[in-house]
């Protein structure tokens, strides 16, 4: 069974996700004996060769990193034309790197934003920034550590879709979508915070 | 004060079951503890030494006489008769059980009071001037301007996962008492050359870890883009903030690792986008919930009573608790009561359910059914008329509410420390319990006069010691309980950070030090001087002199 949202419902997923392969060891950062958890906004975390050991499926809809299309384009162009081509970035890369990598970002049906942590909450203002700066139309997912204690306040900062963690049931989830009827302040879902939404009355004195 | 309509009242509802089902899935082994964690949080529970602590928001201090009776019903059936009141003028209950959390939660929903944001990477509860709407230098009352960002910042979906806890301080008056330097955000609402509602915005200010003093990001900002603005702030922090060390990821070290100039470039930028965005405040909105805060029905009376003089003049103990605990009203005949929850030898800022009670009722009959949480850690009656303050005085004595210690040295400013809370390196109650005890004479203690003396059991200082003109911070050598001491520090316009006069001390020398820097300064002082203005004239040099050098001979 999927584990993809997409508005309100469960769907599969007809993205083929690409991503950069692991060549040797996998550096462990750390910090007084600590495992660093997230990295630094604008921190560049792949290699060339990585890039260049990708290998990019032949066909079919693919989902791949914005690394990779930054680097290769050439090669990528002509399914970027034919629809089958979408671009999913992590929280610490920068958005303006994917903005200025197209002509026009609505050319992409699907941007997916990779949150590593849950905790990273980068991603909100990554979606708000998308869909209200940059005029961004299309699907926004959101994947990696995706949990349903999340799903209310990345829908209110614009993702549309969610592909749930695999241990998770996106079934569960989706009841998160309406944690809250009436949030009290403007977002991108509904920009009108409350005060201008409905008319509220002074309550009266009990 | 504010009162909810049907959409407050649906949030707060809807969060408890979305807690009461958060907390279902932990129970149940659906959540881990790792993800529960940030859950609990944002809902100010705490997993502590003996059992979860839950830190009830008080917004902005202020509580009704019937908020404080359900406090006290909940402090009484859910935990062990008594609540501690916080320097974030909340109410924390030190022994509630986490399955009952969600019940605690749907009996606060009745009385319109919640846990939200409470704790965790979020924006948090903000605070103001215990004398807001009363005070006799106030320019602005912000409390419509804190209620309106209390929303605002209520499950703000963009800032639910900061890098790092969000404090928002807001003050309207001549002299703070909202220590907006000391603030991730502080708000100086003041008149503007065109007699308009105007913010002079601070920034990058905070305690903690590293203490800072925050800087001017904007002189003058028009009121109704006061959350637009704080939105611009708040975004360049979560896109920029540090995350990979919860020790540099305050917006402080963001500040000053950027420099306030390119910071205040990048929220300008920012702002250049948000300004005039939907969520610019309207004058209707803010007429809105201003009508919750305008002037008590205030009866017009004479500035001066004739049974309250001769009370002052035939009972010196009234006459010495209304010295230090009665304050300046806007109002003529009306005055401001401090109910000290500093009695010497109980743990500063606690109040038994019984008291509450107490506080509540007198509230009700004499004060409109309202009072505040000063970030002093004691309660506030805010309208009283001269003539009741004998009767009140009376009550309050018998519930153990009217220490006249308001603003001296055992008015101590103290976190639950290494008692209850599994952050603290060293106890911080016991410290003031033995200071209280070795100063327990009220005539030598309002003789020392003005003073404020904080106690933190960690570096997070909760107790605000940075502060404090005298600061004791817990420290932990070699897992034993060690105490450094500053002095120097202050809250208010001229505010100030404390200077470390050296190496720490064990807890049972701690009453001997208070002891030998108060011996200097009366040494010392001037006839007009406080303890902290002759700090600040002569250097923090003869102090430690004093202190060190009887050590030393001590040891010898």
């Amino acid at each position: 069974m999927s584990n993809l949202i997409l508005g309100t419902s469960i769907v599969e997923d007809e993205w083929n996700l690409v991503k950069l392969p692991v060549l040797g060891e996998e550096t462990v950062r750390k910090q007084a004996g600590k495992v660093v958890l997230f990295k630094l906004t604008g921190e560049k975390t792949y290699s060339e060769e990585q890039i260049a050991a990708t290998v990019i499926p032949a066909t079919g809809k693919i989902l791949v990193p914005l690394s990779l299309w930054i680097a290769r384009r050439a090669e990528l162009e002509s399914r970027l034309t034919a629809g089958e081509l979408a671009i999913w970035l992590d929280t610490h890369e920068v958005l303006a790197d994917l903005v200025s990598a197209f002509d026009d970002i609505n050319q992409l049906p699907l941007i997916a934003v990779h949150v590593e942590r849950f905790a990273d909450g980068r991603i909100f203002s990554i979606g708000n920034l998308l869909r209200t700066r940059h005029g961004y139309k299309n699907t926004l997912r959101a994947f990696g550590d995706v949990l349903r204690d999340q799903l209310f306040f990345l829908k209110r900062c614009g993702f549309d879709s969610y592909l749930i963690r695999a241990d998770r049931s996106a079934e569960d989830a989706l009841a998160s979508l309406k944690d809250f009827s009436q949030p009290y302040q403007g977002a991108v879902d509904d920009k009108q915070p409350v005060w201008r939404r409905v008319s509220r009355q002074p309550a009266s004195q009990p | 004060m504010y009162k909810y309509d049907e959409i407050d009242q649906a949030i707060v509802d809807e969060r408890v079951a979305q807690y009461r089902d958060q907390t279902r899935r932990y129970l149940a082994g659906e959540l881990t503890d790792e993800e529960f964690r940030p859950l609990r949080l944002q809902n100010g529970l705490y997993i502590q030494r003996h059992a979860p602590m839950l830190r009830i928001a008080v917004p902005y201090g202020m509580l009704s006489a019937r908020q404080l009776h359900k406090l006290a019903d909940i402090a009484a059936r859910y935990d062990r008769g008594y609540g501690h009141f916080s320097t974030r003028q909340n109410l924390q209950l030190n022994w509630p059980k986490l399955e009952d959390v969600p019940d605690i939660l749907a009996e606060l929903a009745t009385v319109q009071m919640h846990a939200i944001q409470t704790s965790g990477n979020c924006i948090r509860n903000i605070t103001t001037d215990q004398f807001a709407g009363i005070a006799s230098d106030e320019i602005i009352d912000p409390r419509a301007v804190a209620e309106i960002m209390r929303q605002w910042s209520t499950f703000h979906p963009e800032f639910a996962l900061l890098p790092r806890k969000f404090k928002i301080a807001v003050s309207g008056t001549k002299q703070d008492r909202a220590i907006v330097q000391a603030h991730d955000i502080g708000l100086e609402f003041y008149r503007d050359d065109q007699n308009k509602m105007a913010i002079k915005v601070w920034v990058g200010g905070g305690l903690g870890r590293t203490p800072i003093l925050g800087s001017v990001i904007r002189e003058h900002l028009e009121w109704q883009h006061v959350l637009t603005y704080c939105e611009a702030i708040i975004r360049v922090y979560n896109l920029h903030g540090r995350r990979d060390n919860a020790y540099k990821a305050r917006i402080k070290i963001l500040v000053k690792a950027l420099g306030i100039d390119e910071f205040r470039k990048q929220v300008e930028a920012e702002w250049a986008y948000l300004k005039d965005s939907p969520n610019t405040i309207t004058e209707a909105e803010l007429q809105r919930v201003a009508q919750y805060f305008t002037k008590m029905p205030y009866d017009t009376l004479p500035a001066h009573d004739a049974s309250f003089d001769s009370a002052i003049a035939s009972n010196p103990a009234f006459a010495a608790w209304v010295k230090r605990s009665v304050h300046a009203h806007q109002q003529p005949g009306y005055r401001a009561v401090t109910l000290s929850l500093k009695p010497h030898g109980r743990a500063p800022g606690d109040a038994t359910s019984e008291q509450m009670h107490v506080v509540a009722d007198l509230a009700e009959n004499y004060s409109f059914g309202e009072l505040r949480v000063s970030h002093e850690q004691n309660l506030i009656l805010a309208d009283v008329k001269l003539s009741d303050l004998f009767s009140i005085w009376e009550q309050a004595r018998a519930a153990g509410l009217a220490t006249p210690n308001i603003g001296l040295l055992t008015d101590i400013i103290c976190c639950p420390g290494g008692d209850f809370c599994s952050l603290a390196n060293a106890k911080s109650i016991p410290i003031a319990e033995a200071i209280q005890q070795q100063f327990d004479n009220l005539d030598y203690l309002h003789d020392i006069g003005d003073i404020e003396l904080n106690i933190s059991g960690c570096m997070n200082a909760c107790g605000h010691h940075h502060i404090g003109h005298i600061g004791i911070l817990g420290v932990d050598k070699d897992g034993s309980e060690w105490y450094q001491v500053t002095i120097g520090g202050k809250q208010g316009n001229d505010a100030s950070i404390g200077t470390v006069i050296g190496p720490s001390f064990a807890a049972e020398e701690m009453p001997g030090v208070v002891q030998r820097l108060i011996d200097v300064y009366l040494q010392e002082r001037t006839e007009e001087e406080r303890f902290i203005d002759t700090v600040r004239r002569i250097g923090v040099a003869p102090f430690k002199a004093h202190v060190y050098a009887k050590k030393e001979a001590a040891h010898v």
